[in-house]
């Protein structure tokens, strides 16, 4: 056996072992922890696959940014475990007959439609990178769908901020359109007295 | 012999799970959105398998921008489990039940 599906077969096991975890822990700390296992593993399978630069953004902004944002949210909403395993039991046979369906479906078009005949292409020359090949791409003929996808981080990050963002009334703050505002009656008092070399 | 219908359903045994996972854990919202993580993990097995077994590099620009909706869904989402927490302080799905009739 190749070295190259003894790769494929050691991470796409840990792969689904990893997600058929996280969907039965129940312990919502531990299952974003399978979560980042699984992203790893397919980081490996992507790498296998000779996209290099998307395997390294799965494990830098995903697990680094996403998973870990996951695993803020966790630890800071501190919920109690107990009652989330219930209906487990219940919802199980449903969740696996229709899991079961849509698998058999699945591997049948799969494997009758010829796609177990499409060998895996020759692999490129060295000194070739996939990387500057999918940038060259990204910004010529996909540039405009890239400028949408950064006004949608812009929009999630705005929305993100404003959904959490919350005044709390004991904390002083400036505001700036009373700052414009203000004239000079409400912060400057003429006061007529006499001068004081006067009567001497 | 690795072929593209081994990618491939490694893509779909994913995506199955993932939708098992939300069948089970349908009390934990937390975890509804792990199961969403893992379909687009999925999805976007298939689109870097599709992209190399083919040789056209288009499919690794769009696993790039499921990439960028996912975080952003992700941010958002968790984002809205803050505030939901906040006011209700659970974050169960049967408290969710104000629109019932």
């Amino acid at each position: 056996m190749p070295i190259i599906e003894i790769v494929f077969y050691l991470f796409s096991t840990i792969l689904v072992l990893s997600a058929l975890s996280v969907i039965t822990v129940g312990n919502p700390i531990h299952a974003v922890l399978f979560l980042v296992l699984s992203f790893f593993s397919a980081a490996c399978i992507w790498m296998l696959l000779q996209a290099e630069f998307l395997a390294i953004t799965l494990v830098l902004v995903y697990v680094g940014a996403v998973m870990v944002l996951f695993l803020f949210v966790v630890m800071m909403l501190d919920v109690n475990v107990t009652p989330v395993k219930e209906g487990f039991a219940r919802y199980l046979p449903a969740g696996v007959l229709v899991a079961l369906a849509m698998a058999v479906q699945l591997f049948l078009v799969i494997w009758t439609r010829g796609m177990e005949a499409v060998p895996m292409p020759a692999a490129e020359e060295a000194g070739y990178s996939h990387t500057s090949a999918l940038g060259e791409l990204l910004y010529t003929r996909y540039l405009y769908a890239f400028e949408i996808a950064a006004v949608l981080l812009l929009v999630a990050i705005i929305a993100a901020i404003a959904l959490t963002h919350r005044r709390r009334p004991e904390t002083k703050y400036q505001d700036p359109g009373r700052q414009v505002r203000v004239k000079r009656e409400d912060r400057l008092r003429v006061v007529k007295m006499k001068s004081e070399g006067e009567e001497a | 012999m690795l072929t593209l219908a081994h990618f491939i359903t490694l893509g779909a045994v994913l995506f199955c799970i993932a939708v098992a996972g939300i069948f089970l854990n349908r009390k934990n919202v937390l975890i509804l959105l792990m199961c969403i993580e893992l379909m687009l993990l999925s999805v976007n097995m298939n689109f870097i398998a599709f992209s190399r077994f083919l040789d056209v590099l288009d499919g690794q620009v769009f696993v790039f921008f499921i990439l960028t909706v996912a975080a952003a869904e992700a941010a958002i989402g968790l984002a809205l489990l803050v505030v939901l927490f906040r006011n209700r302080r659970s974050i169960s799905v049967e408290d969710i039940a104000d629109l019932k009739g």
